[in-house]
């Protein structure tokens, strides 16, 4: 059942290149999206230790995204391939853990795509508001 | 100056304020209906009323008009005041009960409905219209008229008004929407059209260019500009914060001395209302191929959204029509770009709208660049009609302004088509002010109107040390701009090399302070980014809240952070409280974070002490309705900044010696050309071929279409290369090893079994490509089946052969643009057009037929092409399913083909059969690919590190391509990719030394136990597996390339042992980040 009073945290890891300049065109472009968001910026989705994504979980965070540049467009060529390749492990590690998988996501958002990246985080704000909070918060 | 106390808040402002003025410096927001920061206060709406304490008891007024006294005490949001404020509202709304903006404001004041009889008038009479067209317009055309109860703003007597100019100021500024400027004036308003909109959208007489203008900042249009043109108005001024309006700036004239020009001018877009059979100008949904790429960017006028201009509906069917402007009589070329403009155009309008029937009427499709022919076939995948025809005119449907086409179908009957939408794509000509630049420069102009070249000199004027880049010599793709841009500034650098750096000054820096072993003393500057976050969030706050965070020690709030006063602020603030970490929060640190580093480090500090919180872009621009959560989300991100800030610690750019030689890895004309130019320019070159003599492809070219005698060139650019004292050529020699990275390789050149090694700080890779030997028609089994370079070298030499010929078939795309190889060779159209002139020039009666798929002679090539037809030469089309063949009996060859005009088998007996065979990449490709460990593309040409942008670049560091081996070319785009191979290896070779990223991997040995893990992760190879001694016993590690990594962090992510991290990313760092995202406020 969606829980509209819910505030949930949203952790996203944010590719400098790709969807860290996309949240950042979302609001020159003043795409408006759900407060929720916290983003930290990286130098690319592929430096992003799955043991960052568990404990952001197991700390409380409602749901966490890594958002990368798309197939093909990595600034360090495949970064985001590998980030990708640990999706699975997140998830398998998440289960141990009783998280449910859809409080983490990996999604491709390059710079150019403003809309999309606040589309993402509706989408991900709605999902964690269904689920409700964290069963780690405390 | 004057003090008083608003709300319990103390403010001074200047002498002759209002209160409403005082209070909005305090950010106190009172509504208002009537008072507009430009215009003389007013008093007309009663709203902003405000509670005054005097010694004779409290009163209330209006405090848009009440003037800031010393001492006086105001309250804002007392009981009294919001009752009688419902009061006030409710007698609006009984006037007005269905002004938009008065039920919001009823309704934010607890308002339902009003309780008193219902006038249902529209105006408020607040008056803003007439007084912003006396007092700013200095015009008058409506004022209030009447008394009492019939008072009422219109136009003297009612009546349209003659002095009114249609400005649209007083539709701006009525708040409630209700200015009807067809009552006022006859005159139809015209709004001033956005040239970057490319006029779909209006905009204001002081506006920012675009959004990534730089320097990003409002002009103010001298043609527009109601102050400039009669000397009224001034509004912005009221409403800049930062006081930047200047009126009296004027254009300045600087004198500059040069050595050498480089004109990059551009191109003129071709002018679609000149056409006009296709109504564009008169039909308001005929659009031009810019105005469609406007309307496909989220920047632009419909925010991306695919609308139609007449009604602003989604349309479902839009067709192209291709060639408007090109490839005509009076413009005998082709705009090279709009095929491919136009398919993905319509490949990302289908993306909008999946639904969407997207038609391109064409008559050939030149998709002739790298990549482009996988691009047209997925086009066609995902649904993109192409119809080979070009209609001849447009025709309206009155009712709904849709568009009807009429074309001959694939069966010759003739179609009517209807479409919602037509872009026309339009070509591109030489600038409106080519003509001035040739008076000012002495430059020649050829017959079209672009830069005149040479086509073995791509980017030289005729006036020597004047050089031309881009569409100004002739219509061009952005590879082949960016391309001729690094050429022109290599042969610039080339001429001047003398002079290289003499002008530059660097820039003194005090000494670093020492912050080791000292706590974390953070400074935390907090924007208000004039409203932009100001406006939003609740900036004062967020800086209270800043001084609470741990380590805080000094916190502010700035108008403008980003200003020049602030950084002398900032520096201030630094040496005053002894800051070792500052914390700016404010917008992107994709654009600011270089700037705010300069100031740390202009006040001693490390500039890796610094640190921003992105409260702009990532908060209030995206939140701007909801103030509340966007300050408590302004907190939020401060304290992630704060907790990552503590984490800080001082980095310094490690730098590398650079070897100032280059290796250039091809003998070919591109890379000849790489290396002279380099040689010149004052650099040590090692040109390596693996042939016995120098010269490659170029050997096999005799003619050009644009003149110029090749082997000529040939024969001067080798004697210059051997007598060049710069230049070491190694022939018949072969790369067999590279070591090392930017700055410093050491290759091994290999030679009859002896090898030699040389060190270089950059490699060139011209290794070219060959022809390829078909095994179709007949070739290599019928003497006169020849490939088109075989038939140049007959031709050049004048071979006895020719002579007798009576007919000759050409085929086209032999080996391209089939299943193997999906990719167009791109100069066998104009290599085919070539050797056809030269035999109708040998022998004019003799029959020569083309056979193509589609002729793709780009740019100006085209009139060549055109020269051909008119000359005789038979072009007939072929499908791609129904090759033509070849058979031969009695020593004759005969050639069928089915004609698609005609619908029929056409059978051509000839004496001979020319083949243009494909460019095919080099066997020895995946060697060369190996040695510098860099990409191929899936056809085996090299792979840039940016198919527009970065043309020449490896993603590899110091590693540069040019010529054929970077995809099919022609000579002269392989002699200005050769110069821009040049230029952009002269960047790194023109340093004594190159600073290298600080912020890159570190292994930490206490951690690593060398399970390599991280090794085959890493992109650029900048890990290896080391032993070492430690404690008399063996130990595994790894050791890491400071001049390869380039900080990406997947080592970091993938090693169990917090092995190696990347600096100012360490996962602690992003750990704490996390924490603090966490901790509730």
């Amino acid at each position: 059942m969606a829980n509209e009073e819910l505030e949930p945290i949203i952790i996203a890891f944010c590719c400098n290149w790709c969807s860290y300049a996309g949240a950042d065109l979302a609001g020159v472009s003043r795409v408006q999206y759900p407060t929720n968001l916290r983003i930290i910026r990286v130098m690319c989705s592929g430096m992003v230790h799955p043991n960052l994504v568990i404990d952001a979980l197991t700390k409380g965070a409602d749901g966490v995204l890594i958002l990368g540049c798309h197939p093909g467009d990595c600034h360090y060529l495949e970064g985001n391939l590998r980030a990708e390749g640990r999706k699975e492990a997140i998830e398998l590690m998440l289960e141990d853990f009783g998280v449910e998988p859809e409080r983490f996501r990996l999604e491709w958002v390059s710079a150019s795509e403003g809309p999309r990246f606040a589309e993402v985080v509706r989408e991900m704000t709605e999902t964690v508001r269904e689920l409700g909070p964290s069963p780690y918060k405390a | 100056m004057v003090r008083l106390t608003i709300n319990g808040i103390e403010v001074e402002v200047e002498k002759g304020s209002t209160v409403i003025e005082a209070a909005e410096k305090l950010g106190i927001k009172i509504p208002t209906l009537c008072h507009h920061k430009s215009l003389e206060p007013y008093g007309a709406c009663r709203v902003c009323l405000v509670e005054l304490e005097t010694p004779r008891g409290s009163k209330i007024e209006a405090s848009c008009v009440y003037p800031a006294q010393e001492g006086l005490v105001v309250k804002t949001d007392t009981e009294r005041v919001l009752k009688t404020r419902r009061m006030m509202v409710e007698l609006l709304l009984a006037r007005c009960p269905d002004a938009v903006a008065l039920k919001q404001l009823a309704s934010s004041l607890g308002l339902e409905d009003t309780r008193f009889p219902k006038k249902n008038e529209d105006c408020i009479l607040c008056g803003l219209c007439a007084r912003v067209c006396q007092e700013r317009m200095g015009v008058g055309a409506v004022t209030f008229l009447n008394r009492g109860a019939d008072r009422k703003i219109s136009t003297p007597y009612d009546k349209h008004s003659p002095i009114c100019m249609a400005c649209g100021a007083c539709q701006v500024v009525c708040p409630v929407d209700v200015v009807d400027l067809s009552k006022v004036t006859l005159r139809e308003p015209r709004p001033i059209l956005a040239d970057y909109d490319a006029g779909l959208a209006p905009r204001s007489s002081i506006y920012v260019p675009f959004p990534q203008a730089i320097p990003k900042v409002a002009t103010i249009d001298p043609h527009t500009c109601m102050h400039l043109l009669n000397d009224v108005c001034r509004s912005c001024e009221n409403f800049c914060d930062a006081g930047a309006i200047d009126f009296d700036q004027e254009d300045q004239t600087e004198e500059i001395d040069v050595g050498a020009v480089i004109l990059a001018p551009g191109f003129e877009q071709f002018n679609p209302e000149l056409k006009k059979e296709f109504g564009y100008g008169r039909y308001p949904n005929v659009i031009s191929s810019l105005q469609f790429e406007r309307i496909l960017s989220a920047s632009g006028p419909y925010v991306g959204k695919v609308l139609r201009p007449s009604d602003l509906k989604h349309p479902n069917r839009i067709a192209w029509i291709q060639c408007v402007g090109s490839r005509e009589v009076d413009r005998n070329y082709c705009s090279s770009v709009c095929c491919m403009y136009a398919t993905k155009e319509a490949v990302i309008a289908k993306e909008h709208e999946p639904d969407l029937e997207c038609t391109i009427f064409y008559i050939d499709m030149r998709a002739y660049g790298k990549g482009f022919d996988a691009y047209y076939n997925r086009a066609k995948e995902l649904g993109v009609r192409y119809v080979r025809c070009s209609p001849s005119s447009i025709k309206e449907v009155a009712e709904n302004n849709n568009l009807k086409i009429t074309y001959q179908g694939e069966d010759g009957e003739r179609v009517t088509e209807e479409f919602d939408m037509v872009v026309l794509s339009t070509g591109l000509g030489p600038p409106q002010d080519a003509h001035d630049l040739v008076r000012m420069y002495g430059i020649d102009l050829n017959q079209h109107g672009f830069a005149a070249t040479q086509g073995l000199a791509p980017v030289e004027t005729s006036r020597p040390g004047v050089y031309v880049c881009g569409p100004f010599a002739g219509p061009k793709d952005i590879p082949e701009t960016v391309m001729e841009a690094s050429a022109s500034a290599s042969k610039a650098m080339a001429l001047l090399a003398e002079a290289r750096g003499s002008l530059i000054r660097g820039k003194e820096y005090p000494p670093e302070k020492d912050v080791t072993g000292q706590e974390p003393r953070i400074g935390v500057f907090v924007c208000h980014c004039g409203k932009n976050i100001g406006g939003v969030a609740d900036v004062p706050s967020v800086v209270e809240y800043a001084r609470t965070l741990p380590d805080v020690v000094y916190a502010e709030d700035n108008l403008y952070t980003c200003s020049t006063d602030t950084q002398e602020g900032i520096k201030q603030m630094i040496a005053e409280h002894d800051l070792n970490r500052v914390v700016v929060a404010s917008c992107s640190p994709r654009t600011h974070e270089p700037l705010f580093r300069n100031t740390c480090r202009e006040a001693g500090l490390n500039e890796y002490l610094f640190e921003m919180a992105n409260i702009r872009d990532q908060c209030t621009w995206v939140h701007m309705r909801e103030p509340e959560k966007a300050t408590q989300k302004s907190k939020d991100l401060l304290r992630m900044a704060v907790a990552k800030a503590r984490t800080l610690e001082p980095l310094h750019k490690s730098s590398l010696k650079v070897n100032n030689a280059a290796l250039v890895i091809g003998g070919g004309m591109a890379g000849m050309t790489a290396a002279l130019n380099l040689a010149d320019q004052g650099f040590q070159v090692h040109l390596v071929e693996k042939e016995e003599e120098l010269g490659g492809n170029f050997r096999h070219i005799h003619s050009l279409l644009n003149g110029g005698n090749p082997q000529q060139t040939l024969t001067q650019t080798i004697e210059r290369i051997e007598f060049h004292p710069r230049i070491t050529v190694y022939v018949g020699s072969t790369l067999s090893e590279v070591e090392g990275s930017v700055g410093n390789f050491t290759s091994t050149i290999s030679r009859n079994g002896t090898q030699k090694r040389v060190g270089h700080g950059v490699a060139i890779v011209a290794t070219g490509a060959t022809e390829y030997e078909p095994t179709e028609y007949l070739y290599g089994e019928h003497p006169r089946v020849l490939t088109q370079v075989t038939l140049e070298e007959w031709i050049s030499s004048n071979r006895v052969e020719l002579q007798e010929l009576k007919s000759v078939v050409m085929i086209q795309c032999v080996g391209s643009r089939d299943e193997e190889r999906p990719y167009c060779s791109r100069v066998c159209c104009s290599q085919a057009v070539k050797n056809a002139l030269a035999l109708k020039k040998l022998r004019p009666d003799m029959a020569v037929t083309v056979l193509y798929r589609d002729i793709r002679t780009y740019g100006l090539y085209e009139q060549y092409y055109r020269e051909a037809r008119e000359r005789g030469v038979r072009f007939i089309r072929y499908e791609e399913d129904r090759k033509p063949r070849v058979s031969s009996s009695d020593g004759g060859l005969r050639v069928s083909t089915l004609d698609p005009v005609l619908n029929a088998t056409v059978h051509i007996d000839c004496d001979m059969v020319v083949l243009a065979a494909a460019i095919v990449p080099r066997g020895d490709t995946e060697e060369v690919s190996k040695l510098f460990k860099v990409a191929l593309n899936q056809d085996r040409y090299f792979l840039e590190a940016h198919m527009k942008l970065r043309p020449v670049d490896f993603a590899t560091d110091g590693v540069f391509m040019c010529g054929l081996a970077h995809c099919p070319k022609s000579v002269e785009e392989s002699i200005a990719q050769a110069d821009a191979a040049a230029a952009r290896a002269a960047t790194l070779l023109s340093k004594d030394e190159i600073a290298l990223e600080a912020t890159i991997s570190e292994v930490v040995d206490e951690n690593c136990d060398g399970c390599a893990y991280c090794i085959d992760p890493c992109p650029y190879n900048a890990l290896s597996l080391i032993e070492y001694m430690y404690e008399g016993s063996i130990k595994k590690g790894i050791e890491r390339d400071a001049a390869l990594c380039k900080g990406c962090g997947v080592c970091q992510a993938t090693c169990p042992k917090k092995g190696i991290y990347i600096r100012s990313f360490r996962l602690e760092q992003l750990s704490a980040m996390v924490d603090a995202a966490l901790e509730v406020a």
